[in-house]
């Protein structure tokens, strides 16, 4: 075909040329119209916006998540308070910091009966932390207890029952910390056999400090996250205080011999609870996920976190989680069975870990430091 | 050469009067190739710094940071021992490491620089090079699976019928970790000194019935004291303020300034306190770099 014969055809060298474009362009554009997804930002602990927890919720609502991961409370409300407002549509908190981050205004109120929170074991659903005069600026969404985690070829479970396993003698400088205050200095406060291990007078503060003083010599180190890992994992230590199954839970999933008991003395339990970020452009979707992660479907998700494992206050999760995968919902304790997660906090052997009442934070902390340092 | 100040000072000015626009034409072309790093140093340098030190004076009250002119960060960090503590573990440990390196790299440097040929040589500081290739991070975590407790050095002792020896969450293993940190770069620092020091110096040494152990304390050190004094400072600089060592293989135990640094910011965002150490530790290494470099080059005039 020459020239003129296109141009008598009736198809000029322009419109073939934007039929061509055009033609290129459609999957684009088709693209652009059908997969497009809403970004989402999650400020969260690892784990809570990869695939295994999220993939599902992304799918059905064409949703992406962008995650930006923490450690650490404190960590955490640096992030928020130097970020513009709405830059987080999602934030995850341990419990005593959602006061702060409510007192801050860094949070959206919730509506209640947005959520099936009538599904929620009694004691999560007046959760403290969560309200402030009425108002629900949060939702727990999983928690889990710190005991006692040893190498359970080096001690019997019998033997962890008790902090004072830690000033055991065979375990002389063999004892870890997870290095942060609140967890450690509140199960030797649970040792020393205050009610309640946050909320502690100047002179049961001193034997708190006295008794942590104690144990020092059997101290082999303080670790972060993935020291903590890896030296329970090759045995380099072989007790840990500070941590629980969210640690142990994972290691021991992969084969190692470590377990986490919760001792005579009482357990602690963290918990973290969603919010919607101040100004959040896409709260509406923001709600959708909080409703999503603490429906029974999404619970059961969460418990079987592959970052890290935890207990769940919905009850018809713990239904889902026993047809999924019965050995983890009995592993975890969250079965119907005597003795179970619930009984155990019934029975008062639980206490929430919480900012101290009668000293400041800034006051544990600097005794941390010197107790590192001693 | 005559040492009158008088004659420097007129033969100076007779050079700068032979080229007048020679002068005016270097500046300028210097400041072409100089303003890059002048540039560099003012926004990644003096800029940061000068936010660190007003960061000091600002005051935190519930977990916000408040611009303020407080000095009570500064009370408060200088007033407690644990920093004092931590301050002088921290310079020992990095003094230590500076010597024990340097001692540690000199054979090795002086053997590729004087024994090896041009080849062999040229090898030799490639395979110095190597360790950068890798991260400082996943090298010193792999210290862990040879110092253990059931580690590849403990087993080893156990096939031998020897008993365990704990190296690993020790100073002893801290060290270590500076070393892997530390090591290539001192011995290549005392290499480029070593391999420009004037052959015809030891050849009269020998000539001079100087024996060779006497020829390398009398001669080649007080050669190579530039390079070696800036391998040593350098070595100080990375192991006074490096955090991975002390956490991954001291196991955070002693506290040195960087984990007290990370412990200020983890409970109330200290970072004010913060900002007070770190100033501290850059303080400190300024002097030293000074101290360091003004005794590298005493006396070189002559």
């Amino acid at each position: 075909m020459t020239k003129s014969n296109i141009l008598q055809s009736g198809l000029t060298r322009r419109a073939l040329l934007a039929t061509g474009a055009a033609t290129l362009a459609t999957p684009m554009f088709s693209r652009r119209a059908f997969a497009a997804p809403t970004e989402l930002t999650m400020l969260a602990w690892y784990g809570h916006a990869e695939p295994d927890i999220v993939a599902e919720f992304e799918a059905e609502n064409n949703v992406k998540f962008v995650p930006k991961y923490y450690t650490g409370g404190d960590n955490m409300l640096g992030l928020i308070s130097q970020s513009p407002v709405g830059t987080f549509d999602v934030i995850l908190s341990d419990a005593e910091y959602v006061q702060a981050l409510q007192q801050a205004g860094y949070v959206e109120e919730l509506t209640a009966s947005d959520y099936e929170i009538d599904d929620y074991y009694p004691e999560f659903q007046n959760f403290p932390g969560n309200w402030s005069d009425g108002k629900l600026f949060s939702l727990v969404t999983r928690f889990g207890f710190l005991g006692v985690a040893y190498n359970t070829d080096a001690l019997t479970e019998a033997e962890a029952s008790t902090y004072n396993v830690f000033w055991d003698e065979k375990l002389k400088g063999k004892v870890g910390h997870f290095d942060w205050h609140l967890p450690n200095l509140g199960q030797i406060s649970q040792l020393n056999g205050n009610a309640n291990p946050y909320d502690i007078d100047a002179a049961a503060w001193q034997a708190v400090k006295d008794k942590t003083m104690s144990l020092r010599p059997q101290i082999g180190g303080f670790f972060d996250y993935g020291g903590t890992f890896s030296s329970l994992n090759d045995g380099q230590m072989l007790a840990f205080a500070g941590i629980g199954d969210w640690i142990t839970g994972v290691l021991e999933k992969n084969g190692a011999k470590v377990r986490s008991a919760i001792p005579e003395e009482g357990g602690l339990q963290w918990s973290e609870c969603f919010s919607i970020g101040k100004g959040s452009a896409k709260a509406e979707l923001a709600k959708k996920w909080i409703q999503y992660i603490t429906s029974a479907k999404g619970q059961a998700k969460s418990a079987q976190m592959a970052a890290y494992p935890a207990l769940i206050p919905n009850q018809k999760g713990w239904d889902v989680l026993n047809v999924e995968n019965p050995a983890e919902a009995k592993r975890q304790g969250m079965t119907k069975d005597a003795g179970n997660v619930i009984e155990m906090i019934r029975a008062g052997r639980i206490k929430n870990r919480q900012w101290p009442v009668q000293q400041s934070l800034e006051e544990w902390n600097d005794f941390w430091s010197e107790y590192k340092g001693s | 050469m005559p040492a009158d100040p008088y004659f420097k000072k007129t033969s100076t000015r007779k050079m700068l009067g032979e080229c007048p626009k020679m002068r005016k034409r270097i500046s300028l072309y210097s400041l072409t190739f100089s303003l890059p790093l002048f540039i560099w140093q003012v926004v990644f340098f003096v800029f940061p710094l000068a936010f660190l030190v007003a960061l000091s004076f600002w005051t935190v009250k519930n977990f916000r940071m408040q611009p303020d002119f407080d000095t009570i960060n500064w009370v408060t960090m200088y007033g407690r021992s644990i920093f004092w503590q931590s301050y002088g573990l921290t310079f020992a440990m990095a003094a230590a490491a500076s010597v024990i390196t340097s001692i540690l790299a000199f054979p090795c440097s002086f053997a590729i620089a004087f024994k090896l040929g041009p080849k062999a040589r040229q090898l030799a500081i490639f395979m110095m090079v190597i360790p950068f290739f890798t991260s400082y991070l996943v090298r010193v975590y792999s210290w862990q699976i040879f110092l253990s407790d059931n580690g590849i050095i403990n087993g080893f002792l156990a096939l031998v019928g020897l008993e365990k020896i704990a190296m690993l969450n020790t100073v002893f293993a801290t060290m270590i970790g500076y070393l892997t940190l530390c090591f290539p770069l001192v011995v290549l620092l005392q290499l480029f000194s070593l391999m420009f020091i004037d052959r015809t110096l030891i050849e009269a040494a020998h000539n001079l019935r100087c024996g060779r152990l006497r020829t390398v304390f009398e001669v080649v050190i007080p050669s190579a004291r530039v390079g070696l004094v800036i391998a040593a400072l350098f070595c100080f600089i990375l192991s006074f303020g490096d955090f991975v060592s002390p956490i991954y293989l001291g196991g955070g135990d002693p506290t040195t300034l960087s984990i007290l640094i990370t412990d200020t910011t983890k409970s109330g965002q200290q970072w004010p306190r913060a900002a007070v150490i770190a100033l501290t530790m850059i303080g400190t290494l300024l002097a030293v770099a000074f101290a360091a470099i003004r005794f590298a080059y005493k006396g070189r005039e002559q």
